[in-house]
């Protein structure tokens, strides 16, 4: 029974490694420009898709650089070209905006990809299973686990440890007085924009030897990003950890003890974090 | 005078021979679409073959969602003034439509979804099935894994209306044979992408073996999360036949070995009519293998067909001609059983192996003209 519960705990980490890189971008630029960009969970999906053509042509490894880098560039382009324009008229047109986009990037998706859902196989390395305290488990599974973890270790010292990020907690805390002083607002919102969805395309390539790519992935890797969003509390790094790690442990182990209630229970905690803590538990302003 | 330039009006206004209009339900976008495409294409492809220019082809858009389903099911019998309708990939789509189409009294055939109740407790004379039911495929399969002395199973499928039928019906035969269900959970429809905790409850639920329903996305993603987690030693994989079918088999590649299913098509049949449909559709779709929904569109179209060639003309009459057809077709012997007008079908159970370093399945036993019993059918 041991064994039952390693695996379900090392299951926890792998998805909020996922969670949070899908998570982290939209945090930040929900926290940073109060901007509610529903087309994140587009770039998750055009990661994984380019992902697999990329590594149709080069492999694996080249698709886990490439595939985020280009989803990166796709929205520099977005924010310049379109979300900018939108970001300060309130959230009713930024919502329409980017939903719509997210209807666009599935129909360019059909298109090019088509229908059926495709795949990519785990790189010849990470197949098979490693053992961890005796109890076999996938290796790619903890490669997922590595990437979250190193990509979380990365922004964290971003943010706390050099001037960009003493500059990036500013103007969350108060973007009137951070313009004030000097830092320029405008290029920062964008290479944050770019930086969340070249993460959110990493998320893609790494979730999809696990997961299939289909359509459907731009919806069901938002709701859970959101959830995460605001339960953590937006514009924190440590928050998104925190608040992927939250998800993960009640969808993992709510399906392994409670299957019945496992749909509704993280909608659950979404209603109590509102209710008690509706700034999110780690929020902008609060400590991080 | 005034006769003969009457007589030589009616002559000039009636058209050489009625057409029928038919009126394809199926989805092209969200979750179904290219179930819906492979549909389309096998029934095209049977009345291509009859050459008959008679036939009006309409298509419109369910979606996977009952609402869309009833409201295009609706335009094609009222405004399109449809004929007979063709599809429904989704069973709750078939649910949805099911009062609309028996109340107009149009002929429906059915060319995929499952729902046991369609053809139970639900039934219509304008609703006939070429497809399959949710009960046809898992009853026969329960039968086969208990004959097989596999003492017990876990269970897995999407918690909505086919998983709940696929795994009843399997339970209960299972049962009946002598199995024991140890266990098993209804996952979260369309939220489930990761089955690892499902996977590691099943591993330590102390089953035989694992038996799941899953199709689409879930499909692949469900057989290669089982292979990473190195389990095809410890829990063998036994599944309703949509989970290693044709369409996925290739995305799927190793992982899928060994896992056993059962189906009512396989492209690797050997018979003479499945060999020529195989290789006619190959021509036509770069070498690929048709699917099981592609037969399913095709033995839609050859239905239609027969019952044309009784001289049937018009919803009523096609109606009632519908369920009397039976041919050898590429999936072996079909009729319809006038008891509920679902399929009498064989149910193949087969083994998903690597030929060549391609995947294929193979033939392990037939189950013959596996029939439903009635399940609340009273015909009206």
């Amino acid at each position: 029974m041991a064994a039952f519960w390693l695996l379900q705990l090392l299951n926890t980490l792998q998805y909020a490694a996922l969670l949070f890189l899908i998570s982290a971008g939209l945090s930040v630029s929900f926290g940073l420009m109060g901007f509610a960009n529903l087309a994140h969970g587009a770039l998750y999906m055009l990661g994984a898709y380019l992902g697999i053509s990329v590594a149709a042509k080069a492999g694996f490894w080249v698709a886990l650089i490439a595939s985020p880098l280009i989803v990166g560039l796709t929205g520099a382009a977005l924010h310049l070209g379109l979300l900018r324009r939108i970001a300060g008229k309130g959230p009713m047109p930024q919502v329409l905006v980017s939903f719509g986009l997210v209807f666009i990037a599935v129909e360019l998706v059909r298109i090019v990809w088509g229908d059926v859902p495709l795949t990519l196989a785990a790189p010849e390395a990470l197949s098979g299973t490693v053992r961890i305290l005796g109890v076999p488990y996938p290796a790619y599974r903890v490669f997922v686990i590595l990437t979250g973890a190193a990509v979380a270790i990365l922004l964290w010292l971003i943010v706390h440890r050099t001037g960009i990020g003493a500059a990036l907690r500013a103007a969350v805390e108060n973007p009137d007085m951070a313009r004030a002083i000097g830092i320029d607002t405008g290029r920062l919102f964008l290479g944050v924009f770019t930086l969340g969805a070249a993460l959110a395309g990493l998320g893609g390539v790494v979730a999809v030897p696990i997961v299939s790519a289909s359509t459907s992935m731009a919806m069901t890797a938002l709701i859970p990003a959101l959830i995460v969003t605001v339960i953590g509390g937006m514009g924190s790094v440590t928050g998104a950890m925190l608040g992927a790690v939250i998800v993960a442990v009640i969808e993992v182990f709510g399906a392994a003890l409670w299957p019945d209630a496992s749909a509704v229970l993280i909608y659950l905690a979404l209603a109590a974090a509102l209710i008690w803590r509706p700034q999110g538990l780690l929020a902008s302003g609060a400590k991080s | 005078m005034r006769n003969a330039i009457a007589a030589g009006l009616i002559a000039f206004a009636a058209p050489a021979a009625a057409e029928t209009t038919v009126g394809l339900l199926l989805p092209a976008s969200g979750n179904y679409a290219a179930l819906g495409q492979d549909i389309e294409d096998g029934f095209r492809m049977a009345i291509t073959e009859a050459a008959r220019d008679d036939i009006r082809i309409l298509r419109e858009d369910t979606e996977a969602k009952p609402q869309a389903g009833l409201t295009r099911a609706r335009k094609l019998i009222m405004q399109d003034q449809a004929d007979v309708l063709v599809g429904v990939v989704s069973s709750a789509v078939l649910g949805a439509v099911r009062d609309v189409v028996h109340q107009a009294q149009v002929p429906l055939i059915v060319a995929n979804a499952g729902n046991s109740d369609a053809t139970g407790k639900d039934c219509s004379p304008y609703i006939t099935r070429v497809s399959f039911s949710n009960d046809q495929l898992n009853r026969p399969m329960g039968e086969w894994m208990a004959a097989q002395r596999i003492g017990s199973v876990f269970t897995l499928a999407p918690d909505y209306a086919a998983g709940q039928q696929m795994i009843g019906a399997f339970s209960e035969a299972f049962t009946a044979g002598g199995g024991e269900v140890v266990g098993g959970d209804f996952t979260p429809f369309g939220k489930t992408e990761d089955f690892g905790p499902y996977l590691a409850k099943a591993q330590a639920s102390g089953a035989e073996a694992l038996y799941v329903f899953y199709g689409g996305a879930d499909a692949i993603s469900f057989v290669k999360q089982y292979d990473s987690f190195g389990l095809r030693e410890k829990l063998p994989l036994y599944s309703v036949g949509f989970l290693t079918a044709p369409l996925y088999l290739r995305a799927q590649g190793e992982a899928a070995e060994g896992v056993i299913g059962a189906l009512h098509y396989l492209p690797s049949l050997d018979t003479a009519e499945n060999d020529s449909f195989v290789e006619s559709y190959a021509l036509e779709h770069d070498g690929n293998l048709p699917s099981e929904y592609v037969v399913a569109g095709y033995d839609a179209g050859r239905l239609l067909l027969g019952a044309l060639e009784t001289g049937a003309e018009g919803r009523a009459e096609l109606a009632a001609a519908l369920p009397k057809v039976a041919y050898t077709g590429p999936r072996g012997p079909l009729e319809i059983d006038p008891a509920t007008n679902n399929i009498v079908q064989n149910v193949y159970v087969f083994e998903t192996v690597s030929r060549d370093g391609e995947m294929t399945h193979q033939l392990l036993d037939t189950v013959e003209a596996v029939r439903d019993a009635p399940n609340g059918c009273e015909m009206g």
